[in-house]
């Protein structure tokens, strides 16, 4: 049983990081609202980067940046997830952006945020489901 | 000069690159121009490197920039990864050729230009996809893929695009916030974010037990997450509305490459990342196959259930995925060269009904089935090119579409356990694929006697033109595909 | 005149999709479309099987989603259960890839910051995608909210805040600051933490308040659409030309004009430099050009 926790506490930060993931999906998929469901896209993505920046982090070492010239391996943290995670986070910029967009597309035309809503809307107007 | 052709992936690359930002400062004509000639280049350029990897026999692990893996990015090229490349850059350059007369009608004026810019990133996406030998590259190019196939969708702007795009893009971002989350996690237990590295790694853990939870999590999220974008069963339901409200070329390009590149950088993983002994021994490629089989039954049963012909084309598209995902669960040998070989027979056939059902639907003028009446009467090329995707659909011998079948039944035999269950699925795919498409066929050449204006060949040139090159390449793949069939094996043992 | 709500019960509105921003910003934008237009005649009466399943499953669906949002999270707990211990060396990530980074990534790249060094050098191929999925997502949003060129459209949006004094006096010293402080960064991102990307999101911020503050016009005479494009694209050329010719060298093993340098001075590192200066360029234009298309309909 100690075992256990040892292990819950050794790998806390990825656990909080699968905490997020799921507030996140569960928003994305029991909200109707399109805003919310873009907010719970995001906070998913916020988590998969937790999870990310948590692998570079060793404890009692510096981040990347040398200093002093000093290049003693031992010293410093590893740059590749800050690196990994600075490209992801511009891919969720954009993507959000792109959401965004679609919505007020969507609500200049139904006037509506809800899914369910505008979905019956273009049934209505298409006649088809 | 043949040692020379190493560099053309990465030409290819940039040139789409360039060309895309090209395009956004070009009126819509010129950008045409540009775009169409590009997939030109990029094809004759995927045929160099094709000649190159026929050449040494050997896969080329070619460096961008001064640093090997694991330090730098990669890119990986055999056989079948330009292949692939060259059947997209071909399929794409016909399509938008074929989707010509409804691309004037469709897309308005002041952002001709933006369409042919999202058509180069959708290529260039897709050739990165093809190329790369790194797992986290391959995420960057899914998202630009993502993102330019839904500006390909929204150009044609009525309120039923508009939802279908938000629709594909929440789908689309949970299979890349999955696809993501895995390559975070074999990041995580491994250290390696290039294929090669990544292969020996995970084999090395595998054989030491090692956070085997963790692996088997990452590689389950990974195929997850690209099966739900490229829209196998039960997450398909995104396909419909998407492929058939937008413009025919753009639902050609999303339904016959863009679910393809996704489809193929699978088959990359399994063969240079998670390897087949552990992907098989896993029991992940069970999964595939199980959904795969539920997503032919359940495509084919929508499509045939469907009165709006374009969506039938869709469904019948979600039924080819579950085909795909179906031959890669089988089995690593046979079941993913007729996996392979489907991906391809998919990619020239699909645009080719989704074009020959855009001219028909103008001629006329609906969507359903019973308003399709005589359509053929009224354009003949169009009719004629109709039926002949939907026999390589059903799989009538002279086809491709009869090839990849026959390659399926071959593939049940390696695996005697599945064969009953493989073969039920076929058949009764077939008989679902005939009833539906027969339908519409003998709808459409029923003698009507009022007779609207029938479309000259002079005015769908372009559409006649294209599909003539589309049938003819179906034709001569079905008719001689032992040298495909053998190319493709080449390719899979250099994966 | 209706009381003033309290925050908490404009959050519990808020939740319960009673009160709708939306309405509040987007409203006059968008007139309500006149009438949806009519089904089409030939339109087969609805499929009565199709929507009862569409009722059974929205009655469904909220349970359904539940579980597999449950599913997911154990699934996802069990996996990272078996994950290395945070924060203790030696774990996979802390191999021979990292090694190399710290070790050599500044005499080989010349950056001091080694993470400038791994994003523009090491695994320059990566940035390269990103910074074109940021013009991907600019094209995606031209497309979706340009509008026509039309004089009748007034030109200054509907968020424009009336000329406040303190909003323009705020503006007119902080955008200076703002500016200078993003070409700071963008300048030092391969000496100390920033680079294009944080230097870019900064220098795009600072356009968005100027715009804000003095209305679109006023920037538009500095910056107007064929420059702002010209700008921007001629930074995604360079970009990809620059990042082909050092990739073709390198694959084919010969040797680039641009060298590290000493680290630590500021015209070092090769490329980064530039490439830092070209990421910032289209950072910039493509936050201020969202705002601006998010706002108005056009660049």
């Amino acid at each position: 049983m100690q075992g256990f926790w040892e292990q819950v506490w050794n790998v806390r930060i990825p656990i909080a990081a699968v905490l997020l993931f799921a507030v996140g999906f569960v928003t994305l998929l029991l909200h109707r609202n399109l805003l919310k469901k873009i907010i719970g896209l995001n906070i998913m993505d916020t988590a998969a980067y937790l999870m990310l920046t948590s692998f570079g982090y060793i404890e009692g070492r510096l981040s990347p940046i040398i200093q002093n010239g000093n290049t003693d391996p031992a010293l410093y943290g590893n740059p590749l997830p800050a690196g990994l995670v600075l490209t992801g986070i511009v891919v969720s910029v954009s993507v959000t952006a792109v959401l965004l967009a679609l919505t007020v597309r969507l609500y200049a035309r139904y006037h509506s945020l809800n899914l369910d809503e505008i979905y019956a809307m273009a049934q209505k107007e298409h006649g088809l489901g | 000069m043949i040692a020379f052709f190493v560099n053309f992936p990465l030409f290819s690359i940039v040139l789409c690159l360039l060309c895309a930002v090209l395009c956004a400062l070009l009126k819509g004509k010129a950008a045409r121009i540009v775009s169409l000639s590009l997939c030109g280049v990029v094809a004759v350029l995927a045929f160099c490197v094709l000649v190159y990897g026929l050449q040494t026999g050997a896969a080329t692990e070619y460096p961008m920039g001064h640093y090997p893996h694991p330090w730098g990015n990669e890119l990986r090229f055999g056989i079948a990864e330009p292949l692939v490349a060259l059947v997209f850059a071909v399929v794409m350059l016909l399509c938008l050729i074929g989707g010509k007369q409804q691309l004037d009608v469709d897309l308005e004026p002041g952002k001709r230009n933006l369409y042919y810019v999202m058509c180069d990133l959708v290529l260039v996406s897709l050739l990165a996809l093809a190329y790369t030998n790194d797992v986290f590259t391959g995420y960057v190019f899914i998202e630009i893929c993502t993102i330019a196939s839904c500006g390909l969708l929204m150009i044609r702007q009525i309120g039923r695009t508009t939802l279908a795009a938000t629709r594909y893009m929440i789908f689309s971002l949970i299979g890349s916030g999955l696809f993501l989350l895995g390559v975070i996690l074999l990041y995580g237990v491994t250290g390696q974010l290039l294929m090669p590295s990544l292969k020996a790694a995970i084999a090395a853990l595998w054989e030491g037990g090692q956070y085997r939870t963790a692996l088997l999590s990452a590689m389950t999220l990974m195929t997850v997450g690209l099966a739900i974008k490229s829209g196998l069963f039960p997450f398909h339901l995104w396909m419909p509305d998407t492929y058939a409200y937008s413009t025919p070329a753009s639902a050609g390009i999303l339904s016959g490459l863009v679910s393809k590149g996704y489809s193929f950088l699978l088959i990359k993983l399994v063969f240079g990342v998670f390897g087949t002994d552990v992907f098989y021994g896993s029991g992940v490629s069970n999964v595939l196959y199980v959904f795969g089989a539920l997503g032919i039954i359940v495509g084919s049963i929508s499509a045939a259930r469907e009165k709006d012909v374009f969506r039938m084309i869709a469904f019948s598209s979600a039924a080819q995925i579950g085909y795909l995902y179906f031959g890669i669960g089988l089995t690593p040998a046979l079941g993913m060269l007729a996996a392979i070989f489907h991906l391809l027979t998919h990619a020239v056939t699909k645009p080719l009904l989704f074009l020959a059902a855009g001219q028909l639907g103008e001629a006329a003028g609906g969507r359903l089935r019973h308003t399709w009446r005589g359509a053929a009467h009224r354009n003949r090329t169009a009719g004629l090119m109709f039926s002949l995707g939907a026999f390589s659909m059903i799989g009538i011998p002279l086809t491709m579409g009869f090839v990849s079948k026959y390659r399926f039944a071959l593939a049940a035999f390696e695996r005697p356990t599945l064969l009953v269950v493989t073969l039920i699925v076929l058949a009764v795919s077939t008989v679902l694929n005939a009833m539906y498409f027969m339908r519409v066929i003998i709808g459409i050449y029923t003698p009507v006697p009022e007779r609207r204006t029938r479309m000259t060949l002079r005015e769908q040139r372009p559409f006649a033109v294209s599909s003539l090159l589309l049938a003819l390449l179906n034709l001569s793949a079905g008719v001689a595909a032992q040298p495909l069939v053998l190319l493709l094996e080449r390719g899979l043992s250099l994966l | 005149m209706e009381r003033k709500r309290s925050l908490k019960e404009r959050l519990r509105d808020w939740d319960a999709d009673a009160f709708d921003l939306t309405n509040e910003i987007a409203g006059p934008m968008h007139p309500a479309p006149a009438a949806l237009p009519e089904r089409p005649k030939d339109a087969e009466p609805e499929d009565a099987l199709a929507a009862e399943d569409f009722r059974v499953l929205r009655r469904a669906y909220p349970i359904l989603a539940a579980l597999l949002g449950l599913m997911t999270v154990v699934f996802l707990l069990v996996a990272v259960f078996d994950l290395p211990p945070f924060g203790a060396a030696g774990t996979p990530t802390d191999n021979e890839v990292a090694l190399r980074y710290v070790r050599d990534g500044m005499t080989e790249t010349g950056a001091v910051n080694l993470v400038a060094g791994v994003i523009l050098d090491y695994r320059a191929f990566d940035t390269l995608g990103e910074s074109h999925v940021l013009f991907t997502a600019l094209v995606a949003v031209l497309i979706l909210l340009l509008k026509a060129e039309d004089p009748a459209i007034d030109d200054e949006g509907t968020l424009t805040l009336r000329q406040d004094r303190i909003v323009t006096t705020a503006a007119s010293i902080l955008v200076p600051i703002i500016v200078l402080f993003g070409l700071y960064v963008i300048l030092n991102g391969h000496l100390g933490p920033g680079g294009g990307f944080s230097g870019g999101a900064i220098i795009g911020a600072g356009l968005i308040l100027y715009a804000v503050a003095f209305g679109f016009s006023r920037l538009e005479t500095k910056l107007n659409l064929g420059s702002f494009r010209i700008i921007c694209l001629a930074a995604l050329w360079f970009y990809s030309l620059s990042k082909c010719y050092s990739f073709f060298c390198g694959a084919n093993g010969l040797h680039t004009v641009f060298s590290p340098g000493t680290p630590g001075r500021i015209l070092s590192a090769g490329l980064i430099l530039p490439l830092n200066a070209a990421v910032g360029i289209v950072v910039a234009c493509t936050m201020y050009g969202l705002f601006s298309l998010f706002q108005r309909g056009k660049i």
